[in-house]
């Protein structure tokens, strides 16, 4: 047992990186990836989100929406209730309300990094990465337990993807860009080149 | 002094203004070859030593003399084995070529393994430069930088990492993508995340997989299969490498494999000089050897029934595959690398680690050093960032305890 769940927390570092394999949550990780504080503090942000929203939805999935799922009610019928056509709905309602809390969180407790993150703790909420995690949760029919382990490790495995790169930024910044290239071009090369590194770990199988 | 004069009097030409002032890189790179620069330092000067870029790529370049002309002779070996076992060779340009200098394809001369050897390598080498020069001219010349001897050294490791018989196309675009997209687009030498030769490399190798890994790729004879030591592990276990080879042919070279990186010895004796003359850290270089035995030793110790590449020691990891030179030539790469003393322990050792861990664990691909040290290339600014982190915070945390004793004093 624990060894399936090292093996599923390693191919979601890893293997299945979301940022480096999947090429999810481009958005804040190309947008908050200048500095190597401010993205490790996403990064643990994102960590956070993902351990909660991916077991939550995993509750909602099995307890409400799933086919039969209702059954636990006792409501007449409810062996056939087929809700799956919400998932969508549930689940990016549910990241939102838990990105709603995280940031009255960091508000409240660590000012630094609630000012640090700006605009990007709430555009968390349309991060394709924790989207991505949920749906592949659902598509890969992920117990409650794998999906805790599931959740953690995609989520650990893009904030490595964004301290490498917000490392890498950091040193690009003594690089002589060509014009045309400056900011978000470069950035999109490197982000490439690091999948190329990513690549080593394609074809494990674990 | 006429070289001098010559260069003196064309130089106005190339300067602002003068008749080929685009070409400046190009007359500049040639002043370079012969002079050493005149400028020199006119403020508070730090130089502790009068090595400078142009002679740790110089040295470096040559230190790779050693596994170039051994790989260019087993190449040659390699090939003429096979003939003699009844494949037929190549043929062409080449064979007119060994005919004329050599004569014959006996596999016991040394001049016959040489030559024909010389004539795989030397046109993929020419190629490299030719193709990556251009485009290092091209780029100094539109962005006004200088064309620096850091290529001599790319271009030299990116030829030695290929096997005999890629088409000389392949090269023309592999090192194409190793200086354009690995090095030039960051602005040149010292600006750049990763080893230029092993990007350009492994572009070929995830672009066309069929000419750069298998079985049939290492040995320039017509037919001729012959797995690379790490295959025929994986796929038939370490007794029959055994029969096939012993430790000592591993150690001295003569086995097939990409050109470079046979022969352990010949990359050691070009290490020996890369320490001694302080150019290549040995911090990396220990970290690596260090990473590599104890994940080993931990694959060992652990074993497995289906998977034979378990079994495999260190000291076979270590001569086999591109494992010596990448840990002596890639790895050492000062700008790619981490900056930091600590950081090139935890650099090398996370090298180390991950080339076992690809080797053994990784089926899709036998070989895992290019791709841990492009690996360990993302994560050297960061592993740099937390040692400076970790030093500030010592520093400060001695300060204030120094403050601290005084006031009790």
């Amino acid at each position: 047992m624990f060894e399936h769940y090292l093996s599923l927390f390693i191919k979601a570092v890893f293997v299945e990186n979301m940022a480096l394999a999947f090429f999810l949550g481009m958005c804040t990780f190309l947008a908050v990836s200048k500095k190597i504080q401010s993205a490790i503090g996403l990064g643990v942000a994102v960590v956070v989100v993902l351990a909660v929203t991916v077991p939550v939805n995993n509750l909602i999935l099995n307890y409400l929406l799933r086919e039969g799922a209702l059954t636990w009610t006792g409501l007449e019928g409810a062996e056939s209730i087929d809700l799956s056509f919400l998932g969508y709905l549930s689940y990016i309602g549910v990241i939102a309300a838990i990105v709603q809390i995280l940031e009255m969180f960091l508000d409240k407790f660590v000012p630094a990094l609630y000012n640090a993150l700006g605009v990007f703790l709430p555009l968390i909420t349309v991060n394709c990465a924790i989207l991505g995690a949920a749906l592949f949760m659902v598509q890969r029919d992920y117990t409650f337990g794998e999906s805790v382990i599931y959740g953690v490790g995609a989520g650990f495995g893009w904030a490595l993807a964004i301290a490498a790169l917000a490392g890498i930024r950091e040193k690009l910044k003594y690089s002589d860009v060509p014009a045309g290239l400056q900011g978000l071009g470069i950035t999109f090369i490197t982000v490439g080149l690091m999948s190329l590194g990513f690549m080593s770990f394609s074809g494990v199988q674990l | 002094m006429g070289i001098r004069q010559t260069l003196d009097n064309l130089e106005p030409h190339f300067h602002k203004g003068g008749k080929y002032e685009k070409f400046y890189a190009l007359y500049e790179a040639v002043d370079t070859i012969f002079y050493v620069p005149a400028s020199v330092t006119r403020t508070t000067a730090h130089v502790r030593d009068g090595i400078d870029l142009k002679r740790i790529m110089i040295t470096v370049w040559m230190c790779t003399f050693p596994a170039m002309f051994f790989g260019m002779y087993n190449a040659g070996l390699q090939a003429n084995d096979a003939i003699a076992g009844g494949f037929s060779s190549l043929g062409g340009w080449r064979e007119a070529i060994v005919m004329l200098l050599a004569g014959s394809h006996d596999a016991g001369s040394v001049w016959a393994n040489f030559i024909l050897g010389a004539t795989y390598f030397l046109p993929i080498y020419l190629v490299t430069f030719a193709v990556g020069g251009f485009w290092e001219v091209l780029f100094a010349m539109r962005r006004g930088h200088e064309v620096n001897e850091g290529f001599f050294v790319t271009s030299v490791l990116f030829a030695l990492t290929l096997p005999a018989t890629i088409p000389l196309w392949q090269v023309a675009l592999g090192i194409t993508f190793g200086v354009v997209i690995g090095k030039e687009v960051f602005g040149g030498t010292g600006k750049n995340f990763l080893n230029p030769a092993l990007s350009g490399r492994a572009f070929l190798y995830f672009a066309y997989p069929a000419s750069i890994s298998g079985d049939a790729v290492w040995v320039p004879a017509d037919g001729y299969t012959g797995a690379t030591a790490l295959s025929t592990v994986a796929q038939d276990g370490m007794s029959t490498l055994m029969q096939q080879m012993s430790w000592s042919d591993a150690f001295l070279g003569f086995i097939p494999g990409s050109m470079g990186e046979v022969s352990t010895l010949a990359i050691f004796i070009g290490a020996a000089v890369l320490l001694w003359t302080r150019i290549a850290s040995w911090r990396i270089m220990l970290g690596v050897l260090l990473g590599m035995i104890a994940t080993s030793a931990l694959f060992n110790a652990i074993g497995s029934d289906t998977n034979a590449m378990f079994e495999m020691p260190w000291y076979w990891h270590l001569v086999i595959g591109g494992f010596a030179f990448g840990m002596v030539f890639m790895a050492t790469d000062p700008v790619s690398a981490s900056m930091t003393n600590k950081g090139k322990l935890i650099f090398g050792a996370l090298i180390g680690v991950m080339t076992v861990l690809i080797r053994v664990a990784n089926p899709a691909f036998p070989e895992g050093i290019m791709l841990a040290i492009l690996f360990a290339n993302l994560f050297a600014p960061l592993i740099d960032h937390f040692v400076v982190q970790a030093n500030i915070k010592r520093r400060i945390k001695r300060e204030t305890a120094g403050i601290t004793n005084e006031e009790t004093v």
